[in-house]
């Protein structure tokens, strides 16, 4: 008897779960640096379930895409937590709840 | 029985990895000090490095170590210990008749990825970068021979935009001392 190996729905359910707690910390978490994180943690999910594709499909492509998607989530974490240390020092808070305006 | 014995393995440190990611980020959103977060979150990008190798990407996988867990988290600890975060950790976190719908969708969310990902088969082209070929020419030789020859001009755009993110970064947390006086 030859078990079966690991199938592409396994990997591809695992990318869904994670997505998934991102999205909910994304929705439940005020935080605005934890929301970032959530959404990191999104970002990661996509990019579990683009290496599947490819090694599945025997393509580079979903390699080239995860590459250029970790340049993205770069140069948005540099500018995001650049906007996070300016709202802190002018408001005081980065609770997202209380922060509701773009200019004031 | 050898590829039994083999297949096995793979099974359980894909289960252990899975279970490793799902706790980690489960912690991530529901810790209540971000440097916890963040710690937890280093711990989800290690497991999901991981994950690429068994996927037979280990340029990805070191990539995912240098740049996720190390650059990026680095900054996001960075930033949390340069704010200070006090009175945020003193409240606590409330329970919102808004945040239990939210789950609920994102819950529904999950299920819809279930149905398409579990019902449907793999189509599309399959290529010719077979593990085997590309452990032949080395996993990092065979990703840049097309990056840089078919991705080559999303290559230069994405050196824009890391330009655009340094100078943004930069401008965006300079003190505007001009407008203060």
């Amino acid at each position: 008897m030859i078990i079966p190996t690991v199938p592409p729905a396994c990997y591809l359910v695992l990318g869904a779960i994670l997505f998934t707690i991102g999205v909910i910390g994304v929705l439940t978490r005020r935080n605005a640096i934890v929301v970032f994180m959530c959404i990191e943690l999104m970002l990661n999910a996509v990019n579990v379930s683009f290496i599947t594709l490819s090694r599945f499909l025997n393509s580079p492509h979903g390699v080239m895409f995860v590459f250029f998607v970790m340049a993205v989530a770069a140069a948005e974490a540099a500018v995001g937590l650049a906007i996070f240390v300016q709202l802190y020092r002018t408001r005081e808070t980065i609770n997202v709840d209380e922060i509701n305006l773009m200019k004031w | 029985m050898a590829e039994n014995v083999v297949i096995l393995f793979q099974w359980l440190v894909f289960l252990g990895i899975g279970l490793v990611c799902i706790f980690a980020s489960i912690m991530v959103v529901s810790k209540k000090n971000p440097v916890h977060c963040a710690l937890w979150m280093v711990l989800t990008f290690l497991a999901t490095a991981g994950l690429y190798v068994m996927l037979h990407s280990q340029f990805i996988a070191i990539v995912q170590v240098i740049v996720y867990a190390g650059a990026i988290m680095m900054l996001i600890l960075f930033v949390v210990m340069l704010l200070d975060l006090e009175v945020e950790l003193r409240s606590r976190l409330k329970f919102l008749y808004s945040k239990a719908i939210g789950g609920l969708f994102a819950v529904l969310l999950m299920l819809g990825i279930f149905y398409a990902v579990t019902t449907r088969v793999l189509k599309g082209n399959v290529g010719s970068f077979t593990p085997e070929k590309m452990s032949a020419v080395g996993n990092v030789k065979a990703v840049g021979k097309v990056l840089f020859t078919e991705y080559l001009f999303p290559f230069e755009v994405a050196s824009i935009l890391l330009v655009v993110g340094i100078v943004g970064a930069v401008i965006m947390s300079k003190r505007r001392e001009a407008r203060k006086e």
